[in-house]
């Protein structure tokens, strides 16, 4: 909402500096070129757009699962890692809100920590893939926001994620 | 043995009785008193129910079982079981010391309550040392009638102290969190009761996490961590006047807050230099310093009672164990070998005694290391899932937090781990409890 409220405002602001500056007919307003240098190459397929985070069956995967204790990201989500990546680079304006879970095994501040490593975990392979760190928030709930809630290892793994979400698509 | 535990049952129906009559609705609280290995060397105490003196209903508050509960969960004593007190003197004159040596009771303790000024009543109390045939005690502690739990703490405190030489800690509070309901409808509150979970009183309530309360050294201030902003931050709350402040909100985590012990600084865990660190704010000024630096998790920092020393959790070596470094910073000396993971350190006992979770393979359970045994671990909870570990100030004994099926509940604990007595506080999950410290006297 606040980002909204700020994008509006910049461009009301915006829009009131053209009206003074037609006003005063002190000199033209040059109007700023199309920008295409600033997207990276793309060689893959068609760049990705936000009906694709509903539609496409990768992009619709968010949750990367960690083994006990472990921040590395196991070879099955690399796929996933990839085309959030490109989603990402296709649209710079885009931002990802990564959110780093823990299982309830050992105390809350240590899982907050171990939490917040997995979602860097995500961040650092989703920056490697070509995503601009600015577009990525790391937040971490450690062991707080459990999806399962008995004491077992298949419960576990359901808990110790990251969370993948759009803030701005 | 078996009669305490009656009694635990009793007095959490008695409280069930008094709950649904005062309110009309059913709440969980009470208490079990679970004996764990019996207690050889407890001090075995006769406490007599204690006579009121007014015209009227006497006060609904028991005051002796108040206090026979509190000797007989510190692991320290075993109260004679009220159905086995055969005699019921009131002052000294009354007590036939013959009968008390014939139940093998090393003291007595008895008491009578009176009418004072202004709606109050006075506890008049004395203490016998039984085989000596002495007095050794003889006091009076007032109250208005809803305030007689407190009235009976302070004198458990007292025998507590005369006879052992230890102040007692059971006229203390205690907070903790509690999680109702599930996933975005969950309610969670922070509250702060008396020690024996009485009393509670709500503190803060969110929609969002909270967690990781911790007192003020004089008890006036809770600082705890809250994500109602999305992400974790670190508020003091003021509990008589209720106001708040945010110390910090950081880009990464803002937790773990404790404070130095003389109130004026929070150590805690920020990670916006990358990773999570340890950092010591001023709280006046809230001027930062670091004090760890490696690119592991240091977290969960606590004082040492001097002030001068601060242990942490730390993975630096792979999985965490415990730390300790100087309050100014400086190299970390690391304190645990024993156990694959040992974590959230909580200091007791002149700092001579730090109790941890300690896991091994899935199973998560308190330990106490006793630096005066030569760094001696020994476990005091069963587990398989303990953890949140919180000495009361005499460190005579400590709370911790269990899973029992889906929830969480708390317990206090012995810190020779043979007495263990579940408190029911609420509905629902409860959490990360955090013993207050004495209350001026």
């Amino acid at each position: 909402m606040n980002k909204i409220v700020k994008l509006v405002l910049i461009g009301a602001v915006c829009a009131g500096m053209a009206a003074c500056a037609k006003k005063q007919e002190v000199k033209p307003v040059v109007q700023p070129e199309p920008e295409t240098t600033t997207a990276p190459v793309e060689t893959g397929p068609a760049a990705f757009t936000p009906a694709d985070l509903e539609t496409n069956t990768c992009l619709r995967q968010r949750v990367v699962y960690f083994d006990f204790n472990m921040t590395e990201i196991r070879p099955e989500f690399q796929e996933q890692i990839a085309c959030h990546a490109k989603y990402l680079r296709d649209r710079p304006d885009s931002r990802m809100l990564l959110d780093g879970n823990a299982d309830e095994r050992g105390s809350r501040e240590y899982n907050l920590g171990l939490g917040e490593r997995r979602a860097k975990a995500v961040a650092a392979a989703l920056e490697a893939a070509g995503a601009a760190a600015s577009q990525i928030t790391v937040v971490s709930h450690g062991e707080e926001q459990p999806v399962c809630r008995e004491h077992n290892e298949a419960c576990w793994q359901k808990n110790r994620r990251a969370e993948i979400s759009y803030t701005v698509k | 043995m078996k009669s305490a535990s009656q009694i635990g049952k009793t007095l959490a129906a008695l409280a069930c009785v008094v709950l649904l009559a005062c309110s009309g609705r059913v709440s969980a609280q009470g208490l079990t008193l679970d004996i764990v290995n019996g207690v050889p060397t407890a001090i075995p105490i006769a406490v007599v129910p204690f006579s009121f003196e007014g015209t009227g209903l006497p006060p609904s508050t028991d005051v002796s079982d108040v206090i026979r509960m509190d000797l007989n969960r510190s692991g320290q004593f075993r109260a004679l079981a009220k159905q086995d007190v055969v005699e019921f003197p009131h002052r000294g004159g009354e007590v036939k010391f013959a009968t008390w040596n014939l139940l093998k009771q090393d003291y007595l303790l008895i008491g009578r309550q009176k009418p004072a000024a202004d709606g109050a009543i006075s506890v008049e109390f004395e203490l016998f040392d039984v085989p000596k045939q002495k007095s050794m005690l003889a006091f009076a502690v007032s109250g208005q009638p809803a305030d007689l739990r407190a009235v009976a703490h302070q004198i458990a405190d007292l025998v507590y102290e005369k006879i052992t030489g230890v102040r007692g800690a059971f006229w203390t509070r205690i907070a903790y969190v509690t999680a109702v309901g599930q996933g975005k409808s969950t309610q969670y509150s922070l509250v702060v009761a008396d020690s024996d979970g009485y009393n509670p009183q709500v503190v803060v309530r969110s929609h969002e996490t909270l967690m990781s309360p911790a007192w003020s050294p004089d008890g006036s201030r809770l600082a705890y961590v809250s994500f109602e902003s999305g992400n974790s931050a670190i508020y003091v709350q003021n509990l008589s006047t209720g106001s708040r402040e945010l110390v910090s909100a950081r880009k990464g985590i803002n937790g773990a807050p404790a404070w130095s012990p003389d109130g004026t600084k929070l150590a805690l865990m920020l990670s916006d230099v990358g990773n999570p660190e340890i950092f010591v704010m001023d709280v006046a000024s809230r001027a930062l310093s670091r004090r760890t630096n490696n690119y592991s998790i240091d977290t969960e920092p606590q004082w040492m009672p001097d002030g001068q020393n601060l242990v942490f959790t730390s993975d630096r070596s792979g999985k965490p164990q415990l730390y300790e470094v100087a309050a100014t910073g400086g190299t970390p000396k690391r304190l645990t070998f024993q156990g694959e993971y040992n974590s959230n350190a909580s200091v007791g006992y002149l700092g001579k005694r730090i109790a941890m979770v300690q896991g091994n393979g899935n199973v998560y359970r308190i330990a106490i290391m006793d630096q005066g045994l030569g760094g001696q671990i020994r476990m005091i909870s069963p587990g398989n899932m303990d953890e949140s570990p919180s000495f009361a100030p005499n460190a005579g004994m400590l709370l911790y937090a269990a899973s029992e099926g889906a929830r969480g509940v708390l317990y206090a604990v012995s810190a020779d781990g043979r007495v263990r007595q579940r408190l029911l506080l609420s509905d629902g999950d409860v959490r990360e409890p955090a013993w207050g410290p004495y209350r001026p006297r």
